[in-house]
């Protein structure tokens, strides 16, 4: 006599019931540490990034004012639309124009 | 597993034609042609011949491929050249090259099943074997955990509770598509993950699926991850919309869709499932997850699946997917953003034009009476309503003709302030102006639903076109 393989067939119910198969995507989006916060605004440029919903430049305006009052400076953006993340030219613009970026949500 | 030249027979004890060929078998041997026979069911059958394989474990019996016992095979080179299934003097006479064979036996007798397609084992064998071309990661339940609260406490769920996601089930589901396991099929917002048929499969069959519908899942798939849909600002955005799902074309009817009587309503399973996995794909592949990316203020009933098919054979008018360059018999999934519906009742029009004039009346109120160019809707036009626009002759292209013509609005209505309501248009754009309800492409019209009621529904979208979404259509791929 001889053996293929050894043993009697396993279970199907025990194959099926114990291991499930993950719906996933087996990562967690990759953290990104934050730059430390600055400890001052002296020799800063700021970005000021509008997202393109209503009120938001309003409120930037503001923001705009009171950094000018401190002798901050400061440059505008505009996302082309909220509904969409920031182009990756316009980001890439702000990195390389900017130290810091305030982007505002308003309606 | 390579099989030993020259003749292999499969069988089992539990088998009469096995039993009835035994002495075949030893007769063939006799005229010094090597036979193996490989036996499902017990080592000592068929004690006759002396080259038996145990193939209990049915490994040769899946690998090769056997339906029917007893099964004979020619071998040659490591390779099956021939194979005969059942008995049948002449084709075992011709495949072992002995004549004559098998005196005093009828001159045929089927055989019976193979052990290794029995329903009650062909799924466990499945894992065994084919359960190694499966990638995704396997979680292990603990015995006493009960696998659907398991799914809930990992947030596998929308909610409602899924079907647990083995590799037996999602085997089963793989069948439904030509498409390998691990082909990418698109890359899912907001994480941007790059998603397998596999992993489709797998929340397809969370979500309740039958095989036949995962090429409809994948195209709802294809067609939610692409930059003119946006499903990334449509999971973001706090307001109601969700993934509205239209299918077209005989896959419809294939798979059991409902396109009549409550079918933007409970109770038929395709309906059912196929919005709900695009979403589950949504959450858990790519992690929009509500409270988390998705930050509707309310949602809506329709973001566990709103899909339905369009009622082509009872419409008057061209299909959507016909609309949108599609060629006839061809299947598609439409995606649109919206969420609803909301009703148009109208039981009096006889005359197109008055039925066309209630449509615009309710379709000028969508999102809000004095917003207008920046949104989406869709029309779903009942049978009994669009008998009213067959019966005078109006094609589809002639409804929103008229209804362009009738949602072109005094833009003085509109501007903020107006009628005492601060919300509408900037007073620049709009005063003195007339301005479109929808732009051209931003109102979509379908036929569907059941066949008494004297009402058409609204499912009203969301941001229309490039800055938001835009109603994206792929083809159904077997």
């Amino acid at each position: 006599m001889i053996s293929s393989t050894s043993g009697a067939p396993s279970s199907a119910a025990e194959v099926q019931t114990q291991t499930l198969l993950d719906p996933t995507s087996e990562r967690r989006p990759a953290g990104r540490a934050r730059v430390a916060r600055p400890p001052s605004l002296d020799g800063r440029v700021v970005a000021l990034l509008d997202i393109s919903k209503p009120r938001g430049d309003v409120f930037l305006a503001h923001l705009a004012e009171l950094l000018a009052a401190r002798g901050v400076a400061v440059r505008r953006y505009m996302k082309p639309t909220f509904t969409k993340p920031a182009p990756a030219d316009l980001r890439s613009r702000i990195a390389r124009e900017c130290h810091l970026v305030i982007e505002a949500l308003a309606d | 597993m390579r099989l030993p030249e020259g003749l292999v027979a499969v069988v089992k004890s539990d088998c009469p034609t096995c039993r009835l060929v035994e002495p075949v078998l030893a007769e063939i041997a006799t005229h010094g042609h090597p036979v193996t026979v490989y036996s499902q069911d017990d080592p000592a059958f068929p004690a006759s011949v002396a080259a038996r394989v145990d193939d209990r474990d049915l490994a040769v019996s899946w690998q090769h491929r056997i339906q029917t016992v007893p099964t004979l095979l020619r071998v040659e080179n490591g390779a099956e050249v021939a194979r005969t299934e059942g008995w049948s003097r002449a084709d075992w006479e011709a495949l072992a090259a002995v004549r004559p064979l098998g005196a005093g036996l009828p001159a045929h007798r089927p055989g019976c099943g193979s052990r290794s397609v029995d329903p009650a084992l062909a799924d466990g064998l499945r894992v065994r074997f084919d359960g190694g071309r499966l990638r995704a990661r396997r979680v292990e339940i603990a015995e006493l955990e009960d696998e659907i609260e398991a799914a809930y406490e990992r947030r596998w769920t929308d909610g409602l509770p899924v079907v647990p996601p083995t590799a037996a089930r999602v085997l089963r589901m793989l069948d439904g598509t030509t498409r390998a396991p691990d082909e990418i099929v698109a890359v899912v917002p907001p994480d941007l993950v790059p998603v397998t048929v596999e992993k489709v499969a797998i929340n397809a069959v969370m979500a309740g699926c039958k095989p036949e519908y995962l090429p409809v899942v994948l195209a709802a798939v294809e067609a939610a991850c692409t930059d003119s849909f946006n499903m990334h600002g449509l999971l973001c955005t706090t307001y109601f919309s969700g993934p509205v799902v239209v299918v077209n074309g005989p896959i419809a009817a294939e798979i059991g869709m409902n396109s009549g009587v409550n079918c933007l309503g409970q109770g038929n399973r395709a309906n059912a499932t196929i919005g709900r996995a695009l979403q589950l794909v949504v959450q858990n592949v790519g992690g929009g997850t509500p409270g988390g990316i998705d930050r509707a203020t309310f949602g809506g009933p329709g973001k566990y699946s709103f899909c339905f098919a369009e009622d082509e054979g009872g419409s008057p008018w061209t299909s959507l997917a016909a609309e949108r360059g599609f060629a006839p018999g061809t299947s598609t999934v439409s995606l649109f953003a919206g969420h609803g519906p909301s009703a148009i009742l109208d039981q009096i029009s006889r005359s197109p034009e008055s039925l066309a004039r209630s449509f615009a009346a309710k379709l000028r109120a969508a999102h809000h009476p004095k917003i207008v160019v920046a949104m989406a809707a869709m029309l779903v036009v009942s049978p009994e309503h669009a008998r009213v626009f067959a019966a005078a002759g109006w094609s589809k292209a002639r409804l929103r003709a008229e209804l362009e013509a009738l949602l072109l609005l005094d833009g003085d209505e509109l501007v903020r302030g107006a009628g005492g309501i601060e919300e509408g248009m900037p007073a620049a754009l709009a005063a003195g102006q007339r301005l479109p309800k929808f732009r051209t492409g931003d109102l979509a019209i379908v036929h569907a639903g059941g066949g008494a009621g004297l009402f058409s529904a609204i499912i009203e979208g969301w941001v229309a076109g490039e800055k938001g979404s835009q109603l994206t259509t792929r083809e159904v791929r077997p």
